[in-house]
């Protein structure tokens, strides 16, 4: 059974209030652009009713309020690059924009705290404080488009959260929007505010508790010195079991990243830095720290590494070579494009000592459903990443991609794992919550979403099954696996 | 790979009536005159190539610690009383600054609750994002969402060395900014003390730029109140007190009410107990 969308009159009402709120030309209800905001950087497609682009916390709340009287659901977005469709708005609900609010609000260069509103892209705040010798430590590979908001709403990592910790690790305060409406602080500068942790209840709520309006995040000293290495392998499972070998040693590189043979060979092709094409695997390592720890770290991982049949290993030169190789890892989703036009991206994690298994089956499931995978990975924390690429214009093929996506997924957590390690649950795997979560696991989520949101408007219909979600109606949008 | 049995548990924590729940006591012991039940102790694995430990929640901590430092590893949290107590009551001691909050070391808990059911929060592996992080909202909630049976919690290296230096300055911030990712840095108004951790060298050199000395280690900490303020405002303090500068974590001699919460927060935090605890019969009474 599926919910009928909300009334065009009902819409119209709301935009109209909407507009007596916000700067009129900042509510948007043209097909064109309600097009542009149906999905995020998913697959998985909805349908908005409204846009708009709050400037402000107040303008925000009118956003919330007047949705809350119409009874019509809401979706905060950020830059929309989300993976899972945690930011695709169904049955025409309001998309409520965060974009315009993009300040940096205050910078505490001694304490090591900065305010921000939710809009300020990843990238730019690391860069506006770059100065101070401080960055934001969680670094996604879309940290160039991503917003702190939709980092705080999925609990973001990136290859630098191995040594750093995720997004939470980051956040200590947030002043957020209920669904009612009402304006909440949650956390603050303080270390250890007094009560629950809500702060740490609403990260990776995926726009399901509130709405973030500002952010106070941590911010980490830049290290004195860096090393990046290069060392390649023979197998996958050389290269796995050289990462297990590294943290078992004690050591916790700053990042640890893995890419398969197929990944390397498109990101030689398209970027041309002298990457071992022939190899089945390869690592690269960052340490970072203080000179001496970091010369007997490199000098460790070099030698577990070799102990493991390493082939070559380069070690960045200067601080060219390193940015190189970084490209080469972060540009892996371009270079794709070369091999095939269109890709879906997975996100699971499974134990360390898993690696070389489910990769294995990893690559027996794809070759059975006649794909093709590239594997380019957080391997320090175990979070894999398989690339499938195909071109939809192929008959059925998208039917073999979901069956496929669906068999990684189901192995990875069968090997002890979980079902995401950054992208979030959203849309796309809300239904595979009951192969990690039993009944009553499922009940007491619920519950924390029915506290922070009891009307159920902020972004209905995801991360919960629906037999979870109690009062959600099932809907099942164009492109999700279900 | 063992799983710890919490039907026991469960049934001991049952679905009727006040409950309250012991450790060793030692972060307040449990709710007088209310029926007392014990989570399972024991370590059920250690997996140090995945940097995670497994155990039942009466664990004592110092066991753990004993246990991980085999392996090379230890975790984040305050010595003594149990791995539940801690978690449940999410203090950090000291060395917060370099090792984190608590409430980043649990990856997963089952606890047992109000209807007395083992529900399941946060997922084995040390990275993930699947579902709300209803483990966050266990560690310091005090037992009153739940009682913690058994828990995943994250691990980290020993360090190679670890060392306490100090200096007299009335401007902790000046040694703080010289420092490099330090442990711990503590003031008491007039001098300042660093755990520094890591390659023996590297800790000799920054200590050395800081102009610090080597030290057994910090004063014992006051106990008349743990303060907890914006860490801008430790310069500000007065009395007799150890801060934890970059923190703002206060021991002081003198007693303390914390600031009023924002009552749009704890009646969040109310609906939250509610929904979890309708009838309120896990730890009856206990603020949080």
């Amino acid at each position: 059974m599926s919910r009928s969308a909300h009334a065009a009159s009902t819409i119209e009402a709301l935009a109209a209030e909407l507009r007596a709120a916000l700067p009129a030309n900042h509510v948007r209800t043209g097909a064109t652009e309600l097009g542009l905001y149906e999905r995020d950087a998913s697959n998985i497609s909805g349908a908005a009713g409204i846009v708009c682009f709050p400037t402000s916390t107040a303008e925000v709340q009118a956003c919330v309020r007047a949705a809350a009287r119409h009874g019509v659901p809401f979706v905060a977005r950020g830059s929309g690059t989300g993976l899972a469709g945690g930011a695709t708005p169904l049955d025409h609900a309001l998309v409520i924009t965060l974009t315009k609010m993009d300040r940096v609000l205050s910078v505490d260069p001694v304490n090591r705290l900065a305010w921000v509103e939710p809009g300020v892209l990843n990238l730019d705040l690391t860069r506006q404080v770059a100065h101070l010798g401080l960055h934001f430590a969680p670094d996604p590979s879309s940290q160039q488009s991503c917003s702190i908001g939709g980092n705080v709403a999925n609990n973001s990592g990136g290859p630098h959260c191995l040594s750093d910790g995720v997004t939470a690790a980051h956040i200590l305060g947030l002043e957020v929007v209920l669904s009612d409406g009402s304006l909440v602080q949650l956390g603050s500068t303080e270390a250890e505010p007094h009560g629950l942790d809500l702060r740490g209840a609403f990260v990776g709520s995926e726009g399901m508790f509130g709405i973030a309006t500002k952010v106070c995040v941590r911010l980490t000293q830049n290290a004195p010195a860096v090393r990046t290495l290069l060392m390649d392998f023979a197998t996958v499972d050389a290269g796995a079991q050289t990462v297990s070998a590294i943290i078992a040693a004690g050591m916790v590189p700053a990042a640890l990243e893995m890419m398969d043979q197929l990944c390397v060979q498109a990101v030689e092709a398209y970027i041309h830095a002298g990457l071992p094409t022939e190899a089945a695997a390869v690592l690269l390592v960052e340490v970072a720290g203080l000179p001496h720890g970091l010369e007997a770290d490199v000098a460790r991982i070099v030698e577990i590494g070799t102990a493991h049949g390493a082939g070559t290993v380069r070690i960045a030169q200067d601080e060219a070579e390193r940015a190189l190789l970084w490209k080469g890892r972060k540009t892996a989703f371009g270079a794709i494009a070369r091999i095939k036009p269109n890709y879906y991206l997975h996100d699971t994690v499974v134990p360390r000592r898993m690696l070389p298994e489910v990769l294995r089956q990893v690559y027996e499931i794809v070759q059975r459903h006649d794909l093709l995978v590239l594997n380019v990975f957080h391997a320090g924390d175990g979070n894999l990443h398989p690339l499938l690429v195909f071109d939809k214009r192929e008959p059925g093929v998208m039917e073999r991609v979901h069956a496929a996506g669906e068999e990684i997924v189901r192995a990875s957590v069968a090997a002890g794992g979980v079902l995401s390690g950054e992208h979030g649950i959203g849309l796309e795997k809300r239904d595979f919550m009951p192969l990690m979560f039993g009944p009553a696991d499922l009940a007491a989520q619920a519950a924390m979403r029915r506290a922070f949101d009891p009307a159920g408007i902020a972004n209905p219909f995801k991360v919960l099954p629906t037999a979870a979600a109690c009062g959600d109606v099932q809907h099942v949008p164009e492109g999700a696996w279900v | 790979m063992g799983v710890i049995d919490l039907t026991t548990f469960a049934a001991e924590v049952g679905a009727d009536g006040p409950v309250t729940i012991s450790g060793l006591g030692t972060r307040g012991g449990p709710v007088p005159e209310v029926r007392c039940v014990r989570a399972p102790s024991g370590i059920d694995w250690v997996q140090p190539d995945e940097m995670t430990v497994a155990c039942g929640a009466a664990t004592p901590v110092d066991e753990l610690v004993a246990a991980l430092a085999e392996h090379g590893q230890t975790v984040a949290l305050p010595p003594g009383g149990t791995v539940g107590g801690a978690l449940a009551v999410g203090h950090s001691d000291v060395r917060r600054l370099g090792y984190g909050p608590v409430r980043d070391v649990l990856l997963q808990a089952r606890y047992v609750s109000a209807a007395g059911e083992v529900v399941k929060a946060g997922g084995p592996t040390v990275k993930n994002v699947s579902g709300f992080d209803l483990p966050r909202l266990l560690v310091g909630a005090r037992g009153t969402l739940g009682f913690l049976g058994d828990v995943i919690v994250r691990t980290r290296p020993l360090p190679q060395h670890s060392q306490w230096f100090t200096r007299a300055t009335d401007d902790p911030s000046a040694t703080f900014q010289l420092l490099y990712k330090p442990i711990s840095v503590l003031w008491d108004g007039g001098a300042v003390w660093a755990l520094l951790e890591g390659h023996p060298t590297d800790v000799a050199e920054q200590a050395a730029l800081a102009g610090m000395v080597a030290c057994k280690g910090p004063p014992p900490l006051p106990t008349g109140s743990r303060r907890v303020i914006p860490p801008a405002a430790v310069l500000a303090c007065t009395g007799r007190f150890v801060a934890e500068v970059g923190v703002g974590i206060v021991h002081h001699t003198d007693p303390w009410e914390p600031p009023a919460r924002d009552a749009r927060a704890a009646a969040l935090a109310a609906a939250l107990r509610h929904e979890l605890d309708p009838s309120g019969r896990l730890n009856p009474g206990i603020d949080v």
